[in-house]
């Protein structure tokens, strides 16, 4: 799987240093976009391995659909190089590279069939008529729609439509295909079925897959990589368990999962921070040196809780401030001299508490858990 | 293989697709279309206001000549009041009717409907035509004028409100239906009184309507020229103006003084226009739920009486016109003839000015919507850094600013020019078709624009990456989506071509006598009953062109329901 090529290829890591060779299958580089004195995309490089499935995240405006148009073409970059399957494509028009889109909005022409729909760009000499037709059959199988094959598009449900587009999408065998929010439109339920197939399919058939979400949880979910954007710039680039266990960028800590922020500084001896009073242990603070001024994050899975009468190591009391319930999980809004934080405990173990608003308890922040950063590194 | 390392030579230059390159073909041609038909006409109608007779430049004198005639400022002072008196009448009337039509639940909603459109099939003679059957000279209701004349002021009044009635409706129509039905529930939930309700919820959120409709008719009063032709007798009024210092004194720099001064409200209106635009939109958000009157007595009683009385009297005036036409000889002898059908009798053109007047129509349609759509689709679709794309866009709003008459003299001044080598169009069926295409622009180009944003704006990204060009996707997918818009957008330019005086009354050559024109030599030469026969005329094509537009919309329909939600 490409998941080992993936792991290392960072920011600026893993190419250009043997050109020919070390080259993904997407390489992009430098690539920039100004619209008058906005910025959209600020020189990002990237590159992406052949079959790889690569999400894009990020909040909207962070320039994640600006990047992905100028991999299609349909917007330039001004700046930057893009070259594809050894192909500098960075000019060329979308009609001139080799790639398939599906639209948030399906895109799908509506006087036309699902079959004629699909068949849309199968035309000239290398593909007859008995050819298309074939191929027409053989995508409509894949995506499980071969008795609607007549049917229009507004006789078909949103994630029906969605298969459609996809089907046209991948039906000359394009090099990449480029989803740009595909899931957006369709209600939760469908959402999680139709990324999973989506990801089935992608496996199946081995086609590099860039996707553009603001969903994390979808871009988790299906993912080899992710790259996680914000303000026209790359944050950081990894897989979906570096991306949320090990957020490189106080950015992607907040942007990725569920945290509480607070500002902190460095403490003595070497691994603890000190907050509101509280002295924490952190592994992340031990290269960093007494005194800086820090900003960590904690997920509310990183947070024990103890009765007042338990001893542990590195726990603070605090008093808790609400309780929400929320199936699987607790959530209880905590407070410590003016530090507000989360925590999650089973609902079995929340019997176990007072969990009544003003009760009191210990805390402890998992230290291997706590995030830091360096204040405007 | 592309070296990834090689240096990056500066700003990415993108190569233009061959998409992007025909796009941008249909900007330029668009561009020199609209420069050539309407910017230069335009320019040397300007220019021309500063010359005299001799082309030399005079600065501002034809203007001081203007000033001080009192005879033209009177003109322009009664255009002034008859189309503010107009306004005043016509808007009310307009807003009780779309009141009834949208926010009342009296019956025969489908009648009224279909009846406040009537107006926009006749030329404006029409109604003038009728009100003299009624109270000229010899009029059946001549005793209600009570000594008053009819040929004046009353008489400009009367006929333009027939004639605006339906333009102030529609714009009203609109801005009444476009309600949230919530915030009716809130207000009576909140026990609002029924007046009150209409003060605070009904009235701001037609206000820019009103505004707008106030405008479109003071402009169409201001700038319409049958009317007071018709039935303005000595009352004279910009528009007769400059059809008198063209036409009589052959006078072309005042003519375009007057042509100019004719600019100026319909300019300012606009500009209102524009603006009152800006302000309604999003009045209705995404989550608003369309109102439904509940059926009450106490409003759907007098809605439908009103709406009637309204109805009736359109028929009427519409009526009179058709039956003053089968009569021999009014009012003296009521016997029933066609004779008046026999145009040859009453001008040399005869039915020739009908046949020519469908002949240019036609054209009119058929080229004029291939245009206008083409050039629309470019510019929504076209490539957006094109340069030209601005002042494209910019040049097809003016026509909607330009008076008829105004672009006709243009048309003489420009066309006419010595050494114009355009001028081998003067006086032939082309000049008129040009003419057309380009006075009703705006309202085609705006109808096709709302029909193209309609469509999903990846349909030509997707049909890129699939190596589809784009004319291809536009005869496979745009066209057959948008054809009931490319209909609308032809019957439209037939309809306004085959009622239209203004425009064409300075352009028409001896062979190319359209029916319009026909109507006012007519009416000139005393045969009334002859000018009202053609004008049915004109009204019966006008009409059936629609009718054909609806059943084909109705067999569109039963075709595409398949795929039409």
């Amino acid at each position: 799987m490409p998941m080992g090529v993936a792991l290392d290829a960072g920011v600026n890591a893993g190419v250009g240093a043997d050109p020919g060779t070390g080259q993904g299958y997407l390489a992009i580089r430098d690539v920039g976009k100004q619209f008058g004195s906005f910025v959209a995309l600020d020189r990002v490089s990237l590159d992406i391995t052949s079959g790889e499935f690569v999400s894009f995240l990020g909040p909207s405006g962070c320039g994640k659909t600006t990047l992905l148009r100028a991999i299609a073409g349909l917007d330039p970059p001004t700046v930057g190089r893009i070259i594809q399957a050894g192909r500098d494509i960075t000019a060329l028009p979308p009609s001139e590279r080799d790639f398939g889109i599906v639209f948030q909005s399906y895109a799908l022409f509506p006087n036309l069939t699902v079959a004629e729909n699909i068949g849309y760009g199968l035309r000239g000499t290398a593909w007859p008529k008995a050819r298309r037709q074939q191929r027409v059959t053989e995508l409509l199988e894949l995506i499980g729609l071969l008795d609607q094959i007549a049917k229009y598009p507004a006789q078909l449900s949103g994630g029906q439509q969605q298969r459609v587009a996809l089907a046209r999408a991948l039906a000359s065998e394009p090099g990449l295909l480029l989803l740009d929010e595909p899931l957006s439109a369709l209600d939760a339920i469908v959402r999680l079925h139709l990324r999973q197939e989506i990801r089935a399919l992608q496996q199946r058939l081995g086609v590099t897959t860039i996707m553009v979400t603001h969903d994390q949880e979808e871009a988790l979910s299906v993912s080899d990589r992710i790259v996680v954007m914000s303000q026209g710039r790359i944050e950081q680039i990894g897989t979906p368990e570096e991306i949320y266990g090990a957020p490189a960028t106080p950015f992607v800590a907040s942007f990725v999962g569920r945290s509480a922020h607070f500002s902190a500084k460095i403490h003595t001896p070497a691994g603890q921070i000190t907050s509101h009073g509280l002295v924490l242990p952190a592994m992340a603070a031990a290269p960093l040196l007494y005194g800086e001024e820090v900003e960590a994050f904690i997920r509310p899975e990183d947070v024990e809780l103890f009765p007042l009468s338990a001893q542990s190591a590195g726990s603070f009391e605090a008093r808790i401030t609400g309780l929400e319930f929320l199936g699987p999980v607790c959530r209880v809004s905590l407070e410590a001299n003016g530090l507000r934080f989360e925590a999650d405990i089973a609902p079995s173990e929340a019997a176990a508490f007072d969990t009544s608003p003003g009760a009191r308890l210990l805390a402890r922040f998992r230290p291997e858990r706590l995030m830091v950063f360096r204040s405007n590194g | 293989m592309a070296d990834i390392t090689a240096p990056l030579q500066g700003t990415v230059r993108v190569k233009a697709s061959p998409d992007e390159t025909a796009l941008r073909a249909l900007h330029i041609l668009g561009f020199l279309f609209l420069a050539l038909a309407l910017a230069l006409p335009l320019s040397s109608l300007l220019l021309r206001a500063f010359q005299d007779q001799q082309g030399d430049f005079v600065g501002l004198r034809n203007f001081a000549i203007y000033v001080t005639t009192p005879s033209l400022i009177q003109s322009a002072w009664n255009s002034i009041w008859t189309a503010a008196l107009t306004t005043l009448v016509v808007v009310p009337l307009a807003f009780a009717y779309a009141y009834g039509l949208t926010r009342s639940n009296m019956p025969g909603k489908w009648f009224f409907r279909a009846v406040m459109f009537l107006p926009i099939f006749a030329p404006s003679l029409l109604p003038a035509l009728s009100l003299i059957y009624l109270f000229g000279n010899q009029g059946m209701l001549r005793w209600i004028m009570d000594g008053g004349s009819i040929y004046g002021p009353w008489g400009i009044i009367g006929a333009q409100i027939f004639y605006c009635f339906p333009a102030a409706t529609i714009i009203l129509a609109v801005a009444l239906s476009t309600a949230d039905g919530r915030l009716y529930e809130a207000a009576e939930a909140l026990k609002a009184s029924r007046f009150r309700i209409f003060l605070t919820v009904t009235l701001p959120g037609a206000v820019y309507g009103l505004v707008s409709a106030a405008v479109v008719v003071f402009t169409l009063v201001v700038t319409d020229f049958g009317i007071p032709k018709v039935i303005g007798g000595q009352f004279n009024v910009l528009a007769t103006d400059v059809y008198k210092q063209v036409v009589g004194r052959q006078d072309l720099n005042m003519g375009a003084v007057v042509g100019m001064v004719l600019l100026v409200p319909a300019i300012l209106a606009f500009l209102l226009d524009r603006w009152a635009l800006t302000k309604k939109s999003a009045t209705l958000s995404g989550r608003a739920v369309p109102y439904r009157p509940k059926p009450r007595a106490a409003r759907d009683h007098p809605a439908f009486l009103l709406c009637l009385t309204i109805a009736l009297t359109l028929i009427g005036i519409v009526g009179v016109a058709v039956w003053g036409s089968l009569i021999r000889f009014w009012p003296y002898n009521l016997a029933l003839t066609l004779d008046n059908y026999d145009f040859s009798r009453f001008d040399t053109a005869g039915w020739q000015a009908v046949w020519l007047s469908i002949k240019f129509s036609l054209m009119t349609a058929v080229l004029g919507t291939a245009l206008v759509f083409i050039i629309a689709y470019s510019l929504e679709r076209g490539p957006r850094s094109g340069f030209l794309a601005g002042p494209l866009r910019f040049l097809a709003t003016i026509p909607l600013a330009v008076p008829g008459l105004v672009l006709g003299l243009a048309y003489i001044i420009f066309f006419n020019a010595p050494g114009n080598p355009l001028g081998i169009i003067y006086g032939t069926l082309a000049i008129l078709v040009l003419n057309s295409m380009v006075h009703f622009y705006t309202v085609c180009h705006l109808t096709a624009v709302t029909a193209i944003r309609q469509l999903d704006p990846e349909f030509e990204a997707v049909s890129a990456s699939l190596h589809v060009p784009v004319w291809r996707t536009f005869s496979r997918v745009t066209i057959p989506i948008c054809l009931p818009a490319i209909l609308e957008i032809a019957v439209y330019l037939f309809v306004s071509a085959m009622t239209t005086v203004s425009a064409v009354i300075f352009l028409y050559g001896p062979d190319t006598k359209p029916a319009s024109v026909s109507v006012v030599h007519m009416d000139e030469a005393g045969q009334a009953s002859a000018a009202a026969a053609m004008a049915c005329v004109i009204l019966a094509i006008s009409l059936s062109a629609k009718l054909l537009q609806l059943f084909m919309n109705g067999v569109l329909g039963r075709f595409t329901s398949a795929w039409r939600r």
